[in-house]
């Protein structure tokens, strides 16, 4: 599986995980770390077809910056970067739509469940359950 | 062992998955161990172990869920959630306990199955499932605000009855319970086979069937894999039955036919594939509520006859909450950190069967659903939506967040245009998160092989050793939670097959 593994540009994977959570612009080197980890392990459990498209659409969104923006996704600022992402998003081709859905939900996926997060946001399901809370 | 290094085995009877049909007719057929007939479980995902369920969400829906329960319809606008394990599906459900109504049981139009036998089966598992309603106490705010805000904005909310014993309310359900009191087959019916001698076989994946046999591979269980090692030797092994029972589940029987090609079988194999298409709704309170302790799933609203749709109280996890949220950036963050103060609502559309959607298999014999979301799905969605929305601002919201409105925020102050404000326009695929759990069709029953794949009793037409015993039968939406009905239908699957066998 991994000799078809197709691998993420990741400086800008970083810079979309900054759109979709804001947050993550403050996230350690562990943390970032270990979301790519999660991303990674994501990929690699999907069909080839699936890693393919993520990764052709990191790729296409890129493009779309450098020849608007004359700068790779990664150099625009935030509010440029974030606006680009939203007319994909909002875009009349489901593909589009798609693709952006797709990013989004990997980067979902390996904040929204790193343990600091969880407890940050003031989740705290356990198998106590009531007892934990007494 | 065979030639090629094949292993061989005999039984009467195998089934094939060991969810709420295939632990069923396991249970039921048990008593023919004790007259010398073999009853083999053959089950495609592991044996866990109680100390596997952690409750968290990055080590549980890999290994319970296939495609992490991620599987995607063919143009990617829902995901499919399965699981795969001891127990299949209801090791990942809620437990809520529902029968079917006359309604649509007669509606089915199936010669030979009558509702009324349908319901006293339904009522034995209530019984052997410990199903219950829970005490008042043990009902968290999530749920009681679902309850109040439905009866101040008119509809009447009904209690879940629920199959548990020992709930601890880690509200963790979905992500199979760590105190190993939601009473799933793996709980109560396949346990009570194995003491009757039954054996089940994990990690065993079917790959074809021809006639009277089954292809199988048993794999060993990856290093470090939760779930214990498969029973028999890994390797190839071709089992031949007297009998086989198809009980893997929409995504396990359906591409199992397909890919078998076995001749003559009805036409009909993969179509009529329907399901539950939901999405979560959540809301903002003003102050902390219970939400993440407790049984998530106390309360319905069902206008599935009048409307189309079924509203659920129900409570998931980060992760799963930020994914069905739309939209990303500020203000999706910001929703995300209110999270002690979420209330959330699950909505489920009543998907009719239509030409179109259906099972289908890649060249690689993988399953690939094709589905599309009908207009009068949009239509139901959208309703839900409204309802539910009424019923959080009714409960006490502040911000409701609703995915078929534009923009997707809607404030306390706009409560008296949510028909204006939530429309199908906004019913967007692609920006919307829709996935669905209750899987149904694709081998319906019927009368003969022109309208179906099985008789009313899960016999596939032409081939009498050859049964189905999961919601694959069902030729539409039960608009309902279905494990109930599985289990009651499989039970008369199950009367067949010993029928079949005391000839």
């Amino acid at each position: 599986m991994a000799s078809h593994f197709t691998p993420l540009p990741w400086p800008a994977f970083r810079a979309f995980a900054q759109c979709f959570i804001p947050e993550t612009a403050g996230a350690t080197e562990p943390q970032w770390r270990e979301l790519q980890e999660v991303v990674r392990h994501a990929l690699a459990a999907r069909p080839a077809r699936v890693r393919r498209q993520i990764a052709g659409f990191v790729r296409l969104i890129d493009l779309a910056a450098r020849v608007r923006h004359r700068r790779g996704f990664a150099s625009l600022d935030p509010r440029t970067a974030t606006t680009l992402l939203e007319g994909f998003a909002e875009s009349r081709l489901l593909l589009f739509r798609r693709g952006v859905w797709g990013l989004r939900t990997l980067v979902m996926m390996g904040w929204y469940t790193n343990p600091a997060v969880i407890e940050a946001l003031g989740y705290r399901a356990a198998a106590a359950g009531w007892a934990a809370r007494a | 062992m065979g030639g090629s290094g094949v292993k061989t085995a005999r039984c009467a009877v195998a089934i094939v998955g060991s969810g709420a049909g295939g632990g069923t007719v396991a249970a039921a057929l048990a008593p023919l161990v004790a007259n010398g007939k073999r009853v083999l479980v053959l089950e495609r995902g592991p044996r866990f172990l109680e100390q596997d369920f952690t409750g968290r969400e990055l080590d549980m829906a890999p290994a319970l869920y296939a495609d992490e329960g991620g599987f995607l319809t063919a143009d990617g606008t829902m995901t499919l959630a399965f699981g795969r394990g001891y127990g299949g599906s209801t090791i990942v459900y809620t437990g809520t306990s529902l029968i079917a109504s006359k309604r649509v049981i007669d509606g089915w139009g199936v010669p030979g199955l009558d509702h009324a036998d349908i319901e006293r089966r339904s009522r034995k598992f209530m019984e052997q499932n410990g199903v219950h309603l829970l005490p008042p106490e043990l009902i968290n705010e999530n749920n009681s605000l679902f309850a109040a805000g439905a009866s101040a904005a008119g509809y009447r909310a009904e209690q879940f009855p629920l199959n548990l014993r020992g709930c601890r309310g880690s509200s963790l359900c979905n992500l199979g319970c760590p105190n190993a009191a939601k009473q799933g087959t793996n709980r109560v019916q396949l346990p009570r086979a194995e003491r009757e001698g039954v054996e089940v076989v994990t990690r065993a994946l079917v790959t074809r069937i021809a006639e009277q046999r089954l292809f199988v591979t048993v794999s060993a269980r990856p290093e470090g894999a939760k779930g214990a090692d498969p029973e028999w030797e890994p390797g190839e092994y071709q089992i031949e039955a007297d009998t086989i029972v198809l009980a893997g589940g929409v995504m396990g029987t359906v591409p199992l036919l397909l890919a078998s090609r076995l001749r003559g079988l009805s036409e009909t194999i993969g179509s009529g594939f329907t399901c539950h298409p939901a999405h979560i709704l959540v809301a903002e309170h003003p102050r902390p509520i219970t939400n993440d302790v407790g049984h998530p799933k106390s309360f319905f609203v069902d206008r599935a006859a009048a409307e189309g749709y079924v509203l659920e109280t129900c409570m998931y996890f980060p992760f799963v909450t930020a994914k069905n949220l739309t939209g990303f950036g500020a203000d999706h963050s910001a929703f995300m950190r209110a999270f002690p103060r979420l209330q959330m609502i699950l909505v489920l559309a009543c998907d009719k069967a239509v030409p179109g959607n259906r099972v289908a298999v890649d060249r690689n014999g993988q399953p690939v659903v094709h589905y599309r979301f009908t207009e009068p799905v949009i239509q139901s969605m959208v309703r839900a939506t409204r309802a539910a929305a009424r019923i959080f601002f009714a409960a006490g919201a502040v911000r409701v967040h609703a995915p078929s409105a534009s923009p997707p925020l809607l404030t306390a102050g706009e409560s008296g245009a949510l028909d204006r404000r939530i429309d199908a326009r906004h019913f967007r695929s692609g920006t919307i998160s829709i996935s669905a759990a209750h899987l149904m069709g694709g081998a319906r029953m019927g009368r003969n092989p022109s309208d179906s794949v099985t008789d009313a009793e899960g016999r596939v037409h032409g081939r009498p050793w050859l049964r189905v015993a999961d919601a694959s039968l069902f030729p539409d939406s039960l608009e309902i939670n279905p494990y109930l009905t599985i289990m009651a239908q499989a039970d008369r699957v199950a009367d067949g097959v010993i029928a079949d066998l005391a000839r």
